[in-house]
């Protein structure tokens, strides 16, 4: 296990690596001169050479490479052009909302689709399944932002439970910012809980079907002691994988639902930056999110070796 | 003393098992003998109370006098594991692959309350030692990945004996094992029921197997009970003409001389076969593993060669380099002369002199081509002729089937029926050498007769060759000339099929044959009596 841990933390290593270097290079193709770009079209001229200066354009590329990341590992993002503070501070700031908004949503979608795939599995052919089957297809199919509009509609504009958007800071106590990312949590977890139910199904009905659930029965563990010890945790393989992908997905794609419920979170940050041409947020931000995918895809890796000796030898 | 009085069981209304009625005395092996779909596992999930759903049974199953179908779902979960126990053909998926062994065992154990937690691990540790799993070698901590198949069926076991039941059933227990592995697992079984004094009823296709083993023997044909009896007298006296069938085609000798030519058709010589190691240190490649060592063999027009060797032993990827789809790192192959070259490198005139027939015939076809477009498969070697649908149809011809087989899909036919469309698949080239790798291994006993006279009466008229390839030593001894004997990715042994098999030379040839279970001879000269 420890092994294995250490071959997928060298992997890791290296895929960051290379994402930096890519992204490094992105910016770096984009025709003309970044510090031009970012002035747009009017600019004088002493403008652009006092930016060309303040990017630290005039160096090598591979000075300006190198510089960009050891200044990301002390945690220097450079300084955003258009809000004129370091990017660090902008990019903490929106962290703290959607890195909550994400985990509260997986959290959600989880708690959700763990009982609900499990009683469709229990339940196969029974009205009960039919019925987890079509809510669930329903949950796929609606838009996220139209459900996030409705959940606005009933619970903030009707009963007023909820404030319509906005977000109500940390600095007012826990309850009060979970409050105000209930509703986008919601909208946000609805179709992957939705997802998540039928794979949930799918895989523990096709590990019902294997051998050695025929082996625990006759043993003499009844059908339910059957699923909870030995189907629950062979289903969870794919079940895994998934998660781990929708977590990906809500910390960077959360960018629609932000924009409904008017939080100040990456997903608007980055969107923001991109119209206003403020290359350096882009470029950390897309570095964050790209940071973030690969340490999620790590742990997905470590918790398939924790459920699964196969995996563990290392390969 | 368990009794099974009047079994009847329909599933959907398809009418399985009738009036099935037969005691297991204590103490005792009692053998189920009968063909695939002959209701013999079903009869055992009904004594489980384990029959898939939609299931009718009739009749009564009693365990010490009293009625198992009138148990309660709890009271029949109580009873399983504990006084009746079971253990299934394939040991490579019967364990959960995220369990240790020790803890699989031991579950046996405290689900019935018989022990707590570490009561429970510490028995399952004596029973894994009882089975022939000791504490050094296989420690309770191992997961079933780490065992193989006949240490995995031996796990099933000391988790089916953990509760030291009445009665254990076992399905085809050695069937996806090899010989010398079955000989072990059995002895193991026999062992247990004399000192546990235990019932055991062992379910097989085999024979031979409950020959040696049962005390008394059942027959089973399409979910009746045929014949029934004790096992010498059974075998002696055979009245029901159904066994007599079964017996005949187990021990199938098909008509055939050899005929074999002077002509080299396949030659082998020095032939080694290397895979990369996994690597277990960064900058450390460690030596490749060799499964072919400096094999050398000829196989000669018209012959009939046989290749035996337990799993493992490198007879298949000996094959995939013979059918040129893997490279050697030593030594050469030749067909008809001409080198066997791996992937594109060998000209598609020379892949058309050898074809292959694969062990199984579910899994050997695409299950959403019509057979024409299956037979016709080969074709992609040669361009298909213009006629093609008349080769397709002689091909079907050729092997017993009629030429209107082609219109219609694989699922339609019957294990047997489809072997033959894939030998016709090999046919339709016309090739010289023709590969069957386990080719009736899947099949039963009756069909498995077939299909042997079929192939041997193919070589006699189209002057096919064969390279057999098989672990059942019965099936090699009846349809090849000469015979090669694997292990460990060498020939240890070669020479006459007879030769080999009466007057066995190498020590590891004579184990396989002593392990190999076969009816005593003095049984089988009273049946032409």
């Amino acid at each position: 296990m420890i092994r294995f841990t250490a071959t997928r933390l060298l992997s890791l290593s290296l895929s960051l690596l290379m994402a930096s270097a890519v992204v490094f290079a992105v910016v770096e193709v984009i025709p003309g001169d970044p510090a031009s770009y970012m002035l747009g079209l009017n600019a004088a001229p002493e403008a652009i050479i006092a930016l060309r200066n303040e990017l630290g354009l005039n160096g090598s590329l591979w000075t300006r490479y190198a510089g960009w990341v050891t200044g990301m590992m002390t945690g220097d993002f450079g300084t955003s052009y258009t809000y004129r503070v370091p990017v660090s501070d902008l990019i903490a700031q929106r962290l703290w909302v959607s890195l909550p908004l994400a985990l509260f949503a997986l959290l959600l979608s989880m708690l959700i689709a763990f009982p609900v795939g499990l009683i469709a599995a229990a339940r196969r052919g029974k009205p009960s399944d039919y019925a987890i089957m079509g809510i669930t297809q329903l949950g796929i199919a609606v838009p996220n932002f139209w459900f996030a509009m409705l959940l606005v509609l009933v619970f903030a504009i009707n009963l007023q439970w909820f404030n319509a958007g906005g977000f109500a800071g940390w600095e007012n106590g826990l309850l009060t910012g979970l409050k105000s990312l209930t509703l986008p949590a919601i909208a946000l977890a609805l179709p992957q809980a939705s997802i998540l139910a039928r794979v949930m199904r799918s895989s523990l009905l096709e590990t019902l079907t294997q051998d050695y659930i025929r082996t625990a029965r006759a043993k003499g563990l009844s059908r339910a002691q059957t699923l909870r010890r030995h189907a629950l945790r062979n289903a969870m393989i794919p079940v895994l994988t998934i998660i781990g992908l929708q977590f990906s997905f809500l910390i960077a794609g959360g960018i629609i639902i932000e924009n409904v419920f008017y939080l100040p979170g990456l997903g608007r940050l980055i969107f923001q930056a991109i119209t206003q041409r403020d290359l350096v947020v882009v470029e950390s931000v897309v570095m964050l999110l790209v940071f973030a995918v690969i340490i999620v895809t790590f742990l997905v890796d470590i918790a398939y070796a924790a459920v699964d000796p196969r995996l563990r030898s290392g390969r | 003393m368990i009794s099974l009085q009047n079994l009847t069981l329909a599933i959907h209304g398809t009418p399985i098992l009738a009036d099935v009625s037969f005691e297991i005395p204590q103490g005792q092996i009692s053998g189920l003998v009968g063909e695939s779909g002959s209701g013999k596992s079903m009869t055992a999930l009904a004594l489980m109370q384990l029959l898939p759903q939609g299931s009718v049974v009739g009749g009564r199953i009693t365990v010490e006098g009293a009625d198992i179908f009138t148990l309660s779902e709890s009271e029949m979960c109580a009873l399983r594991g504990n006084e009746i126990s079971m253990i299934f053909q394939e040991p490579m998926t019967a364990l959960n692959p995220v369990q240790t062994i020790g803890a699989q065992v031991a579950e046996t154990l405290f689900i019935h309350g018989k022990a707590s937690k570490s009561e429970a691990a510490k028995i399952a540790r004596q029973m894994l030692d009882r089975v022939g799993l000791p504490a050094d070698r296989f420690p309770s901590s191992r997961y079933p990945h780490e065992l193989s198949g006949g240490q995995r069926q031996r796990v099933c076991i000391a988790m089916a004996i953990a509760l030291r039941p009445k009665l254990l059933i076992a399905d085809e227990p050695t069937t996806a094992l090899d010989v010398t592995t079955q000989a072990q697992i059995l002895d193991l079984l026999q062992e247990l029921v004399a000192e546990e004094n235990m019932s055991l009823l062992l379910i097989t296709h085999d024979l031979a197997v409950v020959a040696g083993m049962a005390d008394h023997v059942a027959v089973m044909r399409r979910g009746e009970l045929v014949e029934q009896g004790p096992t010498e007298q059974l075998f002696k006296t055979m009245t029901h003409p159904y066994t007599k069938q079964l017996f005949e085609a187990s021990s199938h000798q098909p008509d055939r001389v050899g005929d074999a030519q002077g002509i080299p058709i396949l030659e082998v010589k020095n032939a080694i076969r290397e895979y990369a190691a996994p690597r277990t240190k960064l900058f450390h490649r460690p030596a490749p593993f060799r499964a072919v060592n400096n094999v050398s063999f000829t196989l000669m027009r018209g012959e009939s060669l046989g290749l035996v060797g337990e799993s493992g032993c490198g007879k298949s990827t000996l094959t995939r380099a013979i059918l040129g789809l893997d490279p050697l790192q030593g030594g050469e192959i030749r067909l008809s002369g001409e080198p066997v070259l791996a992937g594109e490198h060998m000209p598609t005139s020379l892949r058309k002199k050898v074809q292959i027939v694969f062990q199984d015939p579910y899994g050997s076809f695409n299950p959403r081509h019509k057979v024409q477009r299956l037979v016709m498969e080969p074709f992609h070697l040669t361009q298909a002729p213009e006629n093609s649908r008349d080769h397709v149809a002689e091909a079907l011809e050729t092997v017993g089937m009629e030429a209107d087989a082609m219109d219609r899909y694989i699922f339609e036919f019957s294990g047997g029926q489809r072997q033959r469309i894939a030998i016709a698949r090999a046919l339709v080239l016309h090739p010289d050498l023709i590969v069957l790798d386990e080719a009736v291994s899947a099949l039963d006993v009756s069909i498995r007769a077939q299909i042997l006279d079929l192939l041997a009466d193919l070589q006699t008229r189209l002057g096919l060759s064969y390279l057999f390839i098989s672990h059942d030593l019965t099936v090699v001894r009846a349809i090849t000339d000469r015979v090669l004997v694997m292990k460990a990715g060498e020939i240890v042994e070669q020479g006459s099929t007879e030769q080999v098999f009466t007057a066995p030379k190498h020590p590891y040839t004579q184990q396989l044959l002593d392990a190999a279970p076969v009816i005593p001879a003095d049984w089988q000269e009273t049946k032409h009596a």
